[in-house]
């Protein structure tokens, strides 16, 4: 039987899934917007900016190396389409973009590894120049060797904070502070959990002990960020769990609260969606194998609940074997092996999220004033104004008064916000005020004349 | 279990249902209005937000006259902006016969006191130097333009309940008839008494006609609509073409909204999406009009659900089968500038019976071939 | 001065290839391999005003996510600055007008 197998994603999932396809003697296109494989933590710098991997990934050197050549060992037997973009999925079609020409590729079966995007929550000066997001720090060193800044302070509630801190002393870059905004008792409280990993908890804890000895400011229970500057960065504000106010001089921050999975496709796809209490956030239901509630329909990685980078790579796998049983091959061996070594990962997974628990006093301490949706200019003040005028009880009605969320970004940096922000000004609960729906296309595209591939 | 009891029950919160909620309650009578979702979320809340005379049916010209009138003082009437610019309206022909048919058209409405300027070629250029290709001649109508669709019904519901009217979101009203004095209308956990019912359910108005044993071809109709980046302003006209196809505007925040031919649909679970293949088609029929929407980006999409007739022209008036049922449906892809006219000509039917701008063109009888059948044997017998 | 004072910091020199491009009329040195978002904010700090209000932007996420880093190149295209390659020759407009009056928009 010939069908057309598509991923979407060349990151540790979606190349993981191909491998096994290939392995099984399938053929199949694998799409990425990205000109070069790899995906956000694996991601090589553009032609002529190349460095070592050892530079470049650290203690996961191996692993970018060995995802990299993966894909170029598969590569004369997959159909490999690096720039493509993905914009819309409907009815068993895809719509791509590929250096401005559009294309349709109708699939049989599509494995979605899309991998996802920081959680962005935002605070007093996070549109002036010089704030990124602390993935964008990251980016800016790995692919460009670069620094945001001169003398960056850097914000998070995740384990990428720590990791992004030490990258760039390793570099040399001048850090001015690291904040975390989740608790330090919280990291206590998880460790057990977390144990289910040590390997993961020891390199964590060098990150730690990097930051620690180039004297750099580490502190927990951040709160009340607030940006200095008028038309660029000049420093940053924060109150310390003690209740005590801090400013540094500083001439960019990169800050971000965690990850949130890119999900606009599965959304196209038209796979249900759950709501997810421990994260604060919507996420596509995945059943068994990392089948979407749409048949045919596959998650791989990140794109579906974060879990980071070795469960992209053995979610990526057991997607492309969901795929083969789907087809009619017998339940592969392999298939208890991977549960058995994801349960180990979920555990440590359960203790990342309770160290890092989500920063509701950020959303709370959002004051009228504060832009929310930074493509539309659309305030805090804005969307509680108009609950007031209004009464929308839902997310979607508030974009369509208010704009928030209708800008080029989708609402992929704004749409959950708008909804704690909703759900805080009306009582009800999160869940209730729904999530805002997708709409193609996932990114902005161009119109350009006469050119259809 | 709620009960009420009013003059008017209206069921569908969308432009037609609100407007006639707020003039039904100017005329002193109590209103229960039922929206199954949120007022102005389907057709009224997300269509093109075209605000056009121009290019109408002749029979649709004394209703959309009407409409005119009001749209200028609507911020007034309701008591908020709503974003109502008149920009004007500018319908480009591509050939000497789209010419020819403009000039016809233009005669057709003056006779409607619609007074559309028609421009050559060459003064459609020098005017309006963004038309790029050589266009054969254009009509321009002044008082035409847009306003925002997704603020219009729900400020026409919230003014209509400051008069007093009984809003009722979520509520889908399931069942009603007619006891041969009042309707008795049900929704969950509802029962309602009216003297009238407005049936202003849009594209699931036809649940209401076989309830009343009428029927009427009713289709489903998806406008595709998108929307580009922000870009500096300039094009200063709203823009149709003769022979339909595309018509796009630019909002004063810089984009560009684009619409025409067909999306995707499904009415039992709501839902309307854009079609790709459709919009790609409109945006490169645009920019050979406008060059300078070539490169710009397209950052939304969506499409909606519309009631739709085969002759294009929406079912108005007194039902045929029940006394004091009104139908206001199936406005074919046209009707959000009618709505601020079609609650006043709503409450004329409920009042008087008729209504003092002419609609018989829009009687659901025109459909009905078994009542027309039924009309003709019992005008012989007597 | 704004907007000459750069943003970005080269911390990992690299040998390769260097040329110019142009940015809002001014010669602006790269070297191959640096994102365009690279070659404007090594040398200024901001890639655009923001449409609706006063102020300006400098991208944010860098990984094509969050559209904030469009700019308009000499050749009419739009693209976004974090994901396309500095090529000799290019050349931008930002708009971005300096504070001490030597306006480049
Ligand atoms: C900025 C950032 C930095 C991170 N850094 C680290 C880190 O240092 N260490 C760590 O453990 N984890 C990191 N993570 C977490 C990371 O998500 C995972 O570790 C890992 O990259 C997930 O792999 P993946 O294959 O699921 O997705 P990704 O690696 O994100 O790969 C997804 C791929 O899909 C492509 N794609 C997405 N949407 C489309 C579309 N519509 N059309 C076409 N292609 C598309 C993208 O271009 C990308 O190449 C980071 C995440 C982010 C967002
Ligand atoms: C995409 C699109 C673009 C358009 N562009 C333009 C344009 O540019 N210019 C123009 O003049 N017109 C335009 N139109 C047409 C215009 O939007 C419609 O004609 C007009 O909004 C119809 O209003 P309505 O109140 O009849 O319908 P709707 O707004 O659809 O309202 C009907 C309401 O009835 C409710 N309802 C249905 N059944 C029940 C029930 N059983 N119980 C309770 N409630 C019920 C629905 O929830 C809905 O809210 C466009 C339409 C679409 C879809
Ligand atoms: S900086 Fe976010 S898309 Fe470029």
């Amino acid at each position: 039987m010939k069908e057309t197998i598509v991923i979407v994603g060349a990151g540790p999932a979606g190349v993981r899934a191909a491998e096994t396809l290939v392995e099984a003697g399938l053929a199949l296109i694998v799409l990425d917007e990205s000109a070069r494989a790899g995906g956000q933590i694996y991601r090589q710098p553009p032609h002529g900016a190349e460095r070592p991997a050892e530079k470049l990934y650290g203690s996961e050197a191996g692993k970018a190396r060995a995802i990299h050549t993966a894909l170029e060992q598969i590569r004369p037997r997959v159909d490999y389409r690096p720039g493509t973009l993905v914009w819309n999925c409907f009815q068993g079609k895809l719509n791509t973009l590929h250096d401005n020409a559009q294309g349709i590729l109708p699939f049989d079966r599509l494995i979605i590894a899309t991998g996802a995007f920081d959680r962005v929550i935002p605070f007093p000066g996070w549109t002036l120049p010089g704030v990124f997001t602390l993935g964008g720090a990251q980016i800016a060193l790995k692919s460009q060797g670069i620094a945001i800044g001169k003398r960056t302070v850097l914000v998070g509630a995740g384990p990428l904070l720590p990791l992004v801190a030490s990258q760039y002393l390793e570099a040399g870059a001048e850090i001015a502070a690291v904040l975390d905004v989740t608790p330090f008792k919280a990291k206590i409280a998880a460790l057990q959990r977390m144990m289910a990993m040590p390997a993961m908890v020891r390199r964590g804890l060098s990150y730690l002990s990097k930051i620690r000895r180039a004297g750099v400011p580490m502190m927990y229970g951040v709160r009340s960020l607030a940006v200095a500057g008028d038309r660029r960065v000049e420093g940053l504000a924060w109150t310390d769990h003690r209740g005590r106010r801090h400013q540094v001089a500083c001439d960019a921050v990169g800050a971000s609260f965690g990850l949130k999975p890119e999900m606009q496709l599965a959304d196209l796809a038209g796979c249900d969606f759950r709501f997810d209490e421990l994260t604060r956030q919507w996420l596509p239901v995945v059943g068994a194998g990392g089948r979407s509630s749409v048949p045919g329909v596959y998650f791989a990685g990140d794109c579906s609940a974060i879990g980071g980078a070795d469960v992209a790579e053995l979610t990526g796998i057991r997607a492309a074997l969901s795929v083969l049983e789907d087809r009619g091959t017998p339940k592969p061996q392999q298939l208890r092996q991977l549960e058995t070594e994801l349960a180990r990962h979920a555990r440590f997974r359960a203790g990342i999220e309770a160290a890092y628990p989500f920063p509701n006093h950020l959303i709370d301490g959002i004051d009228d004033s504060l832009m929310v949706c930074r493509c539309e200019g659309v305030s805090a003040g804005d969307l509680r104004a108009n609950f007031v005028k209004s009464g929308a009880p839902e997310v979607n009605r508030l974009k369509s008064f208010t704009r928030v969320g209708m800008g080029r970004c989708q609402g992929r940096v704004c749409g959950a916000v708008a909804a704690e922000i909703l759900a805080a000004k009306s009582g009800l609960p999160l869940p209730e005020v729904g999530r805002l729906r997708g709409q193609h296309p996932i990114k902005p595209i161009p119109l350009v004349a006469g050119k259809q591939s | 279990m709620d009960k009420i009891s009013v003059d008017v029950a209206i069921v569908g919160g969308g432009i037609m249902g609100c407007s006639a909620a707020l003039a039904l309650r100017k005329a002193g009578l109590t209103v229960a209005l039922f929206d199954k979702g949120l007022c102005g979320a389907q057709a009224s809340g997300v269509n093109a937000g075209g605000v056009r005379q121009q290019g109408r049916h002749v029979t649709e010209m004394p209703m959309t006259r009407r409409a005119a009138k009001i749209w200028p003082r609507l911020h007034e009437i309701l008591g908020e902006d709503i974003e109502f610019r008149q920009v004007g309206h500018m319908r480009l022909a591509r050939s000497e016969a789209d010419v020819e048919m403009l000039e016809k058209h233009a005669a057709m409405a003056r006779e409607h006191d619609l007074h559309l300027q028609l421009l050559s070629g060459k003064v459609v250029q020098e005017m309006f130097p963004w038309v790029g290709r050589k266009i054969a001649g254009a009509s321009l109508a002044v008082e035409d333009g847009h306003a925002n669709p997704r603020l219009v019904a729900p400020a026409f519901a919230r003014a209509a309940r400051a008069h007093g009217a009984d809003i009722r979101e979520f509520t889908p009203v399931e069942s009603a008839q007619w006891t041969g004095q009042h309707f008795e209308i049900e929704a969950p956990d509802l029962q309602v008494k009216a003297r009238h019912l407005v049936n202003a359910a849009g594209a699931w108005a036809g649940k209401f006609l076989s309830l009343f044993g009428e029927s009427a071809p009713l289709t489903l109709r998806t406008p595709n609509l998108f929307v580009t980046e922000p870009v500096s302003y300039f094009m200063t006209k709203s823009i149709a073409v003769c022979g339909g196809a595309v018509y796009f505007r630019q909002v004063e925040r810089g984009n560009v909204v684009l619409g025409g031919g067909p999306g995707w649909g499904d009415l039992t679970i709501e839902r309307a999406r854009n079609r790709a293949d459709t919009t790609l088609g409109q945006f490169q029929r645009a920019a050979e009009l406008v060059p300078e929407l070539e490169g710009l980006q397209i950052i939304r999409s969506w499409s909606g659900l519309e009631g739709d007739l085969p002759d294009k022209l929406p079912i108005v008036g007194m039902s045929r089968t029940t006394p004091n049922l009104i139908h206001a449906f199936g406005f074919c892809g046209h009707g959000f500038q009618l709505g601020p006219a079609m609650g006043e000509i709503i409450c004329e039917l409920v009042c008087e019976g008729r209504s003092q701008t002419p609609i018989d063109a829009f009687c659901i009888s025109r459909f009905d071939t078994q009542a027309v059948e039924q009309k003709r044997t019992a005008g012989a017998t007597h | 001065m704004f907007p000459d004072e750069p943003q970005f910091h080269r911390i990992v020199p690299r040998s390769g290839v260097r040329f110019a491009i142009t940015v809002d009329g001014r010669q602006v040195e790269v070297q191959a391999g640096d994102l365009l978002i690279s070659a404007i904010l090594l040398h200024q700090s901001a890639l655009r005003r923001f449409e609706f209000g006063d102020g300006y932007r400098a991208g944010f996420c860098l990984m094509a996510a969050c559209q904030d880093c469009w700019i308009k190149l000499g050749d009419g295209r739009r693209v976004r600055a974090c994901d396309t390659v500095a090529r000799p020759g290019m050349s931008v407009t930002t708009g971005v007008v300096a504070v001490n009056g030597s306006a480049n928009a």
